[in-house]
């Protein structure tokens, strides 16, 4: 932590974590997965889209790294799970694809970026059982901002970000955007 | 507000991209041991069809149901409509009973435009095929189907493709929405028809037209095969079905003058011997019944777009 250059202030927000630090905590998430399960046999990581596909995709590259075989990744679109479906017009649906093996039995890991409300994972909890019976659902988040409005909590955490309700948190990763970070925008940054 | 689809010329590319994508998510849904999604949960779709139609109206009902929207279907045989009452009855009862949305098959022109735009009922209109003027989920899952084969399934895929649609366009509500939608997503299509099957004011579609089927055939990346609809003619279009057949039907010699690529479509049903061949409709080619697969998870997509959100994400003005 002490590595950690100053936040810098802009008109685009605090940075909370740079590229080196997104790197370093997915690292340290994937050791964590990997020293919780005992090695990745059984493993399915499963991205929120659309920022947490690339996040799992990253944790699975580290992994095969590690243990020398690919873990399965895809990704799980929870748009028609959401309970805020009807409060908003008709959203376009982004990919939900499951790797080969099915879930049924596995030990499935949830990727998002900022786990929030807890809203998000609820909906995945509802379309996983569409799907199949995993034996065990964990969440792995880049950034958790508290505010839970669900008895939910994440296993594999980033960041832990204190925030206030005002503020927005983004995250941007290359692939999808420019660079990778993590900001704070809003009253009070 | 949009929140009817009535002719697929209500459809701009952006919409009718997002149908694609969105159905292309829907299709894997086949895939999975749970073929239900909770999109329409509690939602009421009422299929009302006045003319005859087996598969559309299963497709709208399969689609509906994977959606978890109930479904009430209403059709004019064994129904108070044969007892004459009028389309404005009907529509007040359908609104009575809280339909979310009603999918209308009906034998004149307009009826649709009537039913949305009356002021009789609240709930978002489907057109499933009205008399000769339109047919716009037929047209979207035709779309779909190209885009799969010939776009790669992406956004822009359609452009520049050249599609031949071929026989009876003068009673084909399917030749008309093809003909809008393909317009909007940048492909090219020929219609080839004697001229006593092609409509009067052809020469204000957005298309090429030609007499001359061989011609045509080994330009086409699709070519769309329609029914001659005999229940629809009451007088001589041409003078035998043999030389309909001869002169506008595809069999497996002139399907050998076709690209590699290319794919042979129907919207069903068909009259294999008159339009198509059964060598044509069995061969590798022939992408029909994967159009009949294609229909539900498009109208899945045109349902949810319509209906699963607080307002609609495509469609018609109001």
């Amino acid at each position: 932590m002490c590595a950690q250059p100053a936040p810098e202030e802009s008109a685009e927000g605090r940075v909370v974590l740079d590229a080196r630090d997104i790197t370093r905590a997915l690292t340290r998430i994937s050791h964590e997965i990997l020293e919780r399960n005992r090695g990745a046999g059984d493993l399915v990581l499963l991205g929120i889209p659309s920022r947490g596909v690339p996040l799992a995709q990253r944790i699975a590259e580290r992994m095969a790294a590690v243990e020398g075989f690919d873990v399965p990744v895809g990704s799980l679109d929870v748009t028609m799970y959401r309970d805020d479906l009807r409060m908003k017009p008709a959203r376009a649906l982004l990919p939900t694809q499951i790797p080969a093996g099915g879930i049924d039995g596995k030990v499935v890991v949830l990727v998002d970026d900022v786990l929030f409300s807890g809203r998000t994972i609820r909906a995945a909890l509802d379309a996983l059982n569409d799907i199949g019976r995993p034996k065990a659902v964990r969440l792995a988040v880049l950034v958790d901002r508290g505010h839970r409005e669900l008895p939910i909590r994440a296993d594999f955490v980033g960041k832990n970000l204190p925030t206030s309700l005002v503020e927005r948190v983004k995250v941007t990763l290359a692939g999808v955007d420019e660079t990778d970070a993590v900001t704070i925008q809003g009253v009070g940054a | 507000m949009k929140r009817h689809l009535l002719s697929a010329a209500d459809l701009s590319r952006d919409d009718a991209e997002l149908v694609l994508t969105t159905a292309d998510e829907m299709r894997s849904l086949a895939d999975r041991p749970i073929k239900k999604l909770p999109a329409l949960r509690g939602r009421t779709v009422v299929n009302l069809f006045f003319e005859d139609s087996t598969r559309t109206r299963i497709s709208f009902e399969a689609a509906a149901k994977r959606l978890s929207a109930d479904v009430i279907n209403f059709s004019a045989k064994g129904s108070s409509l044969s007892k004459g009452e009028s389309l404005k009855d009907t529509a007040l009862t359908l609104e009575a009973m809280g339909a979310d949305a009603v999918v209308v098959r009906h034998g004149s022109s307009g009826a649709p435009h009537l039913l949305a735009h009356s002021g009789w009922v609240r709930s978002s209109v489907v057109n499933a095929g009205d008399g000769t003027h339109e047919h716009p989920t037929q047209a979207l899952l035709d779309a779909f189907t190209m885009w799969k084969h010939l776009g790669e399934s992406k956004p822009g895929g359609l452009e520049g493709r050249k599609v031949a649609i071929v026989g009876d366009v003068l009673h084909s509500r399917v030749a008309r929405s093809n003909a809008l939608l393909l317009q909007t997503l940048g492909a090219e299509v020929t219609l080839v028809a004697p001229p006593t099957l092609l409509p009067v004011g052809i020469e204000g579609w957005p298309v090429e037209t030609s007499y001359d089927l061989d011609s045509v055939l080994p330009k086409a990346d699709a070519v769309m095969m329609l029914r001659v609809q005999r229940e629809r003619m009451h007088g001589g279009f041409f003078p035998t079905a043999r030389e309909y057949s001869r002169r506008y039907g595809l069999d497996g010699k002139r399907m050998a003058t076709l690209q590699d690529h290319t794919i042979v479509m129907h919207p069903g049903p068909m009259v294999r011997g008159m339009e198509i061949t059964a060598d044509v409709a069995d061969s590798d080619r022939s992408v029909i019944v994967e159009q009949v697969t294609n229909g539900v998870a498009v109208r899945m997509a045109v349902l949810y777009l319509l209906l699963g959100g607080s307002e609609p994400a495509v469609g018609g003005e109001e």
